[in-house]
């Protein structure tokens, strides 16, 4: 790592950081206010609390990304929202448990005694129960604190920003500087948070008032001073017309945002990148016009969301996913920048020349002693049902890997073959040799560039990413991803170059 | 002050706990209910106030029935001291005893002066113990606190159930003889359970002598030692008659200590 690299990432952190403390707290606070009410309702009736505490622990169960995930389908909507309430759920089982567990095993004695003396259930929960297990409920306060700065960062791709923008970028683009200051930004949270309520928690055992103004103020001016940051945004603050880009969860999608956003910076808008958004949920949140504009891949929208199962022309497939965005969705499609980013199934050139394959065709005859590795995605995808069946390819074995790891897995020959994608620079990088596919199976996956049915209805922003369509080939876009995933160069950098490089006119 | 009739207890399982008892209290009288655990003493005098509710029968506390009143009102105006004290360990002494009348509303000075006044009563001066919490105090003087959280509200009805029943025997003096004191100087019925005859003959103006949910008979010390009702009732008096002659033996040197009747 490089120090042009830190700075590069810290220019982000206070952002990042904003948005990270504003999701925690506000998931833990609302959390608490969730919690505390039915946690009550248990207490009085223990028949309740069974059920109750058994439906938190599901919730549990359910790992962080699909919890968020899910959330997006349900409530129909990406952003703050989903990530909320899905740190929200998340939040409640240790706060829940700790509260109704706490306030049953307060000594009996106690109990009889508040109620002899004509306390009522509700005086006896606020008076008895709940002080006496404060220590217990504290601890689960605590416990859920920092399961919540930890799952934050997995809110990123609902497209909620958080620290996590750092992980999931700094993953996909390999750059360790990046996933060091989200996973320290998180520890720095923890931390704070842990000691901040364990000072509230202290200041409460020693009836302390002074101890506990001060770590309320504490917790309040540290809120405060960490959030100032987007402050502007929360207030609705640049006076300049506003544009969101969406990104998925590659580094071609972060260069592609950063381009599109440095062409919409120099017309005069300003942009707002959500990057690391689900393959889905980006497109829904087009829909939804909670995004403005972001490229898609003509084989993607002609698969996900057309549903075709065959494969057809380049130009076929653009003309009706464009007719089909607009009847369907309102999404204009702009038109297609220039380059194709196809699934294609890459080896070791030295593997490939000793077995002797160069096509598809070769491979589907050595497949049964190979194994083949994709993404996450790939194997649950039409392109490899299609190529599966146009071959009669049958693997011996069948990996999924995150899909920056894939390339790294082929060249390293824990995998014979995989879905590689074609404007990917570590296919140049690692020396594979990309198979050809004499059946035309696989569709095309042209880069297009959608816009929102409001975006599409101002003409001033639609000027100024019209000169972005045919500007972009292959070669440009593979030399543009290798920069960032093997030379590590920052992506802001990579794009502007390549917006340079375009030799767009500038206004 | 205090009616009990016909009143029964079955629990859930089906046990019979306490079976038709009737007991009445005049003002100012103190009753203790005696027998080995089990006898359904303590299920008697949680009935009073409604901690348990009673199965049948009816229960009067100064002339008004009990079912019909809410119970947490009816608690508010009884005194209870309870076995295992049940101080409340976050609070100080002075917000423990001033528990009830806080309930009621009391405004902060009279409460202020009352939880003085009664700390006084029981033998912890206020100024050293107002402050301090139940675990800075000893056994005996949580009990005292205890005794002064029941009469706090100024109730003029006292339920104690083995209220020195963990005390050492010295503590335990000091504190029945305090009892007696404070019961004339305000005049309290007290109706106390204990499993200990001593203590019921020191305390009580009547002994209810209770086996297997009943009274088996009602009387004074007096009287009961004059005319036992049944066998049973005959030799649980006889014990402490049989210790402290033995102690009076002891002391003049004619029996060996570590004697050999003990039933």
């Amino acid at each position: 790592m490089n120090s042009a690299q830190l700075e590069n990432q810290l220019a982000y952190f206070p952002g990042y950081f904003a948005n990270h403390v504003l999701l925690t707290v506000g998931a833990l606070v609302l959390g608490i206010a969730l919690s505390l009410p039915l946690a009550a309702v248990a207490i009085r009736r223990p028949g309740l609390a069974g059920p109750l505490l058994g439906v938190a622990s599901v919730v549990q169960t359910i790992p962080g990304l699909a919890l968020l995930a899910l959330m997006v389908p349900l409530l129909g909507r990406i952003g703050v929202v989903p990530a909320l309430v899905a740190l929200v759920l998340y939040s409640m089982l240790p706060i829940l448990r700790n509260t109704v567990t706490g306030a049953l095993e307060v000594d009996a004695n106690v109990i009889e005694a508040a109620r002899g003396v004509g306390m009522t259930d509700d005086q006896i929960l606020l008076r008895i129960r709940f002080p006496l297990s404060a220590p217990v409920i504290v601890a689960g306060i605590r416990t859920a604190a920092v399961w919540t700065v930890g799952m934050a960062t997995l809110s990123t791709p609902v497209g909620a920003t958080s620290l996590g923008n750092f992980i999931f970028s700094g993953l996909q683009t390999q750059n360790t500087v990046a996933v060091l200051l989200g996973c320290l930004g998180a520890a720095i949270l923890a931390i704070a948070l842990d000691g901040l309520i364990r000072m509230a928690e202290l200041a409460a055992a020693r009836r302390d008032a002074r101890l506990a103004w001060t770590s309320l103020a504490l917790f309040i001016a540290a809120v405060v001073l960490a959030t100032t940051p987007i402050a502007g945004n929360l207030l609705g603050g640049s006076q300049r017309p506003r544009v969101n880009v969406g990104a998925k969860t590659f580094t071609e999608q972060y260069i592609l945002a950063e381009l599109i956003a440095d062409r919409l910076e120099t017309a005069g808008f300003e942009a707002t990148i959500r990057d690391g958004l689900g393959s889905t949920v980006v497109f829904q949140a087009l829909a939804h016009e909670e995004i403005d504009v972001y490229v898609d891949y003509s084989g993607t929208i002609w698969a996900n969301q057309l549903k075709r199962k065959e494969t057809a022309s380049a130009q076929r497939v653009l003309a009706e996913i464009k007719t089909w965005l607009l009847a369907e969705h309102q999404i204009l499609s702009l038109g297609a920048l220039g380059f194709e980013n196809a699934y294609a199934f890459a080896m070791r050139r030295d593997r490939a020349e000793a077995l002797g394959i160069e096509t598809l065709l070769d491979l589907a005859l050595h497949a049964s002693s190979l194994s083949v590795g994709g993404d996450y995605e790939f194997f649950s995808r039409p392109e490899w049902i299609a190529v599966r069946d146009a071959y009669g390819m049958k693997f011996a074995e069948q990996r999924s890997f995150d899909s920056t790891l894939m390339y790294t897995a082929v060249s390293e020959g824990h995998v014979d073959v995989i879905s590689a994608f074609s404007t990917d620079g570590r296919i140049a990088a690692f020396d594979l040799v990309v198979l050809d596919d004499p059946r035309e199976s696989l569709p095309p996956y042209d880069g297009v560039l959608l816009l929102s049915r409001s975006a599409a209805a101002r003409p001033d922003l639609v000027n100024a990413l019209r000169p972005l369509i045919g500007s972009l080939d292959d070669r440009a876009m593979r030399e543009a991803n290798r920069r960032v995933d093997l030379d590590h160069r920052p992506v802001d950098e990579v794009a502007h170059e390549l917006s340079r490089g375009l030799a767009i006119p500038r206004r | 002050m205090l009616s009990l009739r016909e009143v029964s207890k079955t629990y859930p399982g089906g046990q019979l706990a306490v079976d038709r008892l009737s007991l009445e209290l005049a003002a100012g009288e103190t009753v203790v209910l005696l027998g080995a655990s089990g006898c359904g003493k303590t299920t008697t005098l949680k009935m009073i106030n409604r901690l348990v509710e009673a199965t049948s029968g009816e229960i009067l506390v100064d002339g008004r029935a009990t079912k019909g009143m809410d119970p947490v009102l009816l608690r508010r105006g009884i005194g209870y001291v309870f076995q295992g004290i049940g101080l409340f360990p976050h609070w100080t002494v002075a917000d423990n005893v001033a528990s009830t009348p806080r309930l009621l509303g009391w405004e902060e000075g009279r409460i202020r002066a009352r939880v003085d006044e009664l700390l006084e009563r029981v033998g912890l001066p206020p100024e050293n113990y107002r402050e301090r919490r139940p675990d800075e105090l000893s056994g005996g003087q949580q009990q005292r606190v205890g005794v002064a959280r029941a009469l706090a509200a100024e109730a003029k009805v006292l339920l104690m159930d083995e209220p020195f029943g963990a005390l050492d025997p010295v503590t335990r003096d000091g504190l029945q003889r305090e009892l007696i004191r404070v019961r004339e100087q305000l005049g309290l019925t007290i109706l106390l359970v204990t499993h200990d005859v001593t203590e019921a003959l020191l305390l009580a103006d009547r002994i209810a002598v209770m086996d297997h949910g009943r009274i088996e008979q009602i009387a004074s010390p007096t009287e009961l030692f004059a005319s036992p009702a049944n066998e049973h009732v005959e030799r649980l008096l006889d014990m402490p008659r049989r210790q402290s002659e033995r102690i009076q033996n002891i002391l003049r040197g004619t029996d060996p200590p570590g004697g050999r009747d003990d039933s």
